[in-house]
């Protein structure tokens, strides 16, 4: 990564944003009030090698202590997550639709939505099924944290995409937000992405379920979410604000995933 | 937000410099003053007024005072676990020899500026306690076997209490004060205190109120130093004393790479981990690179009318305390 740019003139931020597309090729230094130099995207911070070490070290121990803190999740996810990302990255260049996604930079906001028109879309639809996901287990897509500490934009973006993804997944996996359906969802993500944050959290969140839930997800759903995750296509390089309209069982088939083998509901969100 | 034109020439400054110093693998930070900074000043007043520094960035004054605000509103409630962290708990020393330092005698009234958390307020309270008490166990003792004359003489002074310390906590930010009320609460102390919003450069008090004034670890968030040191001659009595707790300069250029590598690499990863906010730390650590030495300082309580200004070092310089008497 050059140190050393030739100062770029600001082009307009504005048309980085247009009808919530964030059109950016190349890399360009950000101006923004805050001066800080070497801002290779809004909110993006410049660590060296060590403080990354640390940080990783130390959100690790803080997320372990307090699963609550999903800044924490999330600054472990980035500071690991390097070799993992050119993978991703590398794998939707490949894909027709994930090159496209990558050059028009597509961002799941509810600024971005258009939730009357998905609320008339018929059920079993990939657009309605996310609603009631939302609307069920009572999360918005706007709580994802930015990206601070990726040292690439293209990464950064790709990062992004994996976390506004999840909830997506959560709905095409038909899992719950509550443990076993997060823990359920992590397997999935282990096996799709080889994030090391997924990995942890596939490997220490099963030490937080009950016995029966522990059963189910060893039994039927654990297995199943590897198999998916692996046979399955790159998630992130599905276009999804262009196929809302798709039958959500027909967009699994073709994304290669099997259907849950159980019926797990929201209701039962009583913790682990 | 485009950037204006008029800021460029600042700008390539700015990445010139900035790239000098951070090359792709060069830990952050840079302990040593750049005069490059006057040259920003140049650039940059003659575009938009007077402007100060806030961290290592350059900003216009009047916005200096609104960003540190919004510093210290966003780590108030994890300030003192930050310190622990950061200092590995010897900002408690610290402390601890400002007080012996002051040696305060039971009946002062103290002015604890830019006391956020109440640190110092408490400490001042619970060292004249204890030699409040002391002083009473001394005369206890003295007087175990009175004479009559003595004790007739002891009646009417009676209704006279020994007069009781106070300290005054102000600061800037309503955020710090709150969290120093709670613990104030937890500690149980309730007399002897009191919590005032006051800005360091213009406190609302009158003049010749108080016996001593302290600012731990405040006066270098405060634009204007002169003028909080002018009101901090104004407020205090005649043969008043000025105290000052605040990051100096670390002359030992061995433990001055360790503790820049240690400012720099470790205390922002701090504040991400533990208060969740990389930013006001970055500020943190920028703006003690920022203040005055302490032969500079010095001369500058001295230009603002304090006799016989010393300081002390402590931590190998890390730390000073700079002490002058209004006469």
């Amino acid at each position: 990564m050059a140190a050393f740019k030739l100062p770029r003139y600001t082009y307009n931020v504005a048309s980085l944003s247009v009808n919530g597309k964030f059109l950016a090729r190349q890399q360009h230094t950000i101006w923004s009030s805050d001066h800080h130099y070497g801002m290779l995207y809004p909110g993006h911070i410049q660590t060296s090698p060590l403080q990354k070490a640390l940080l990783a070290v130390g959100s690790g121990v803080a997320a372990l202590q307090n699963p609550y803190r999903h800044d924490m999740v999330a600054v472990l996810g980035e500071t690991t997550g390097h070799m993992a990302l050119i993978k991703l990255r590398n794998r939707m260049r490949n894909d027709p639709e994930g090159y496209t996604i990558l050059t028009e930079r597509p961002r799941i906001r509810l600024s971005t939505l258009d939730i009357s028109s998905m609320s008339t879309l018929p059920d079993g639809s990939l657009g309605r099924e996310y609603l009631r996901f939302l609307d069920e287990n009572k999360v918005t897509p706007d709580t994802r944290a930015d990206v601070k500490f990726v040292d690439d934009e293209e990464l950064a973006y790709v990062m992004q995409r994996y976390r506004e993804v999840h909830d997506l997944l959560h709905t095409l996996l038909g899992m719950p937000t509550n443990m076993l359906g997060e823990v359920a969802v992590k397997w999935f993500e282990a096996a799709q992405t080889g994030l090391p944050m997924c990995i942890l959290g596939a490997a220490l969140g099963p030490l937080r379920l009950s016995i029966s839930r522990l059963q189910k997800l060893m039994g039927s759903l654990g297995p199943w979410a590897l198999r998916s995750g692996s046979r399955a296509r790159c998630v992130l390089s599905v276009f999804y604000e262009r196929r809302w309209e798709q039958n959500l069982e027909e967009l699994r088939e073709e994304l290669n995933i099997e259907p849950p083998p159980i019926k797990l509901s929201a209701k039962s969100k009583k913790g682990s | 937000m485009a950037a204006s034109f008029k800021e460029l020439p600042r700008r390539i400054v700015q990445i010139r410099n900035r790239s000098a110093r951070f090359g792709p693998r060069n830990p952050l930070g840079n302990s040593t003053f750049r005069t490059e900074v006057s040259a920003y000043r140049c650039c940059s007043g003659a575009a938009a007024g007077r402007s100060t520094h806030f961290g290592f960035e350059s900003v216009p004054e009047g916005e200096k005072a609104e960003r540190v605000y919004k510093v210290f509103e966003s780590v108030a409630q994890k300030y003192d676990v930050m310190n622990d962290a950061m200092s590995l708990g010897i900002h408690r020393l610290w402390k601890d020899s400002l007080l012996r330092l002051m040696n305060p005698q039971p009946g002062l009234k103290l002015l604890d500026t830019a006391g956020g958390t109440g640190d110092i307020s408490f400490r001042f309270l619970e060292y004249t306690r204890s030699v409040r008490e002391g002083q009473l166990r001394h005369r206890a003792r003295a007087n175990q076997t009175p004479s009559w004359q003595e004790i007739a003489a002891g009646y009417g002074s009676e209704g006279e209490e020994p007069a009781e310390s106070r300290a005054v906590v102000c600061d800037i930010n309503k955020e710090m004060l709150k969290v120093g009320k709670e613990r104030a609460e937890t500690a149980g102390i309730t007399t002897g205190l009191s919590w005032v919003v006051g800005d360091a450069e213009e406190l609302p008090f009158n003049d010749d109120q108080f016996d001593v004034y302290t600012i731990a670890f405040g006066i270098r968030n405060v634009t204007h130093i002169e003028q909080a040191l002018q009101e901090a001659l104004r407020v205090l009595k005649p043969g008043g004393r000025f105290m000052c707790l605040e990051f100096s300069k670390v002359s030992n250029p061995l433990l001055s790479r360790l503790y820049d590598a240690y400012s720099f690499q470790m205390i922002p990863v701090l504040g991400e981990v533990i208060a969740g906010d990389w930013k006001s730390y970055q500020y943190l650590v920028e703006s003690i690179r920022r203040f005055p030495d302490q032969e500079t300082f010095k001369e500058m309580i001295e230009e603002a009318g304090f006799f016989r200004v010393q300081y002390v070092n402590l931590t190998g310089g890390v730390v000073a305390i700079h002490s002058g008497f209004k006469l």
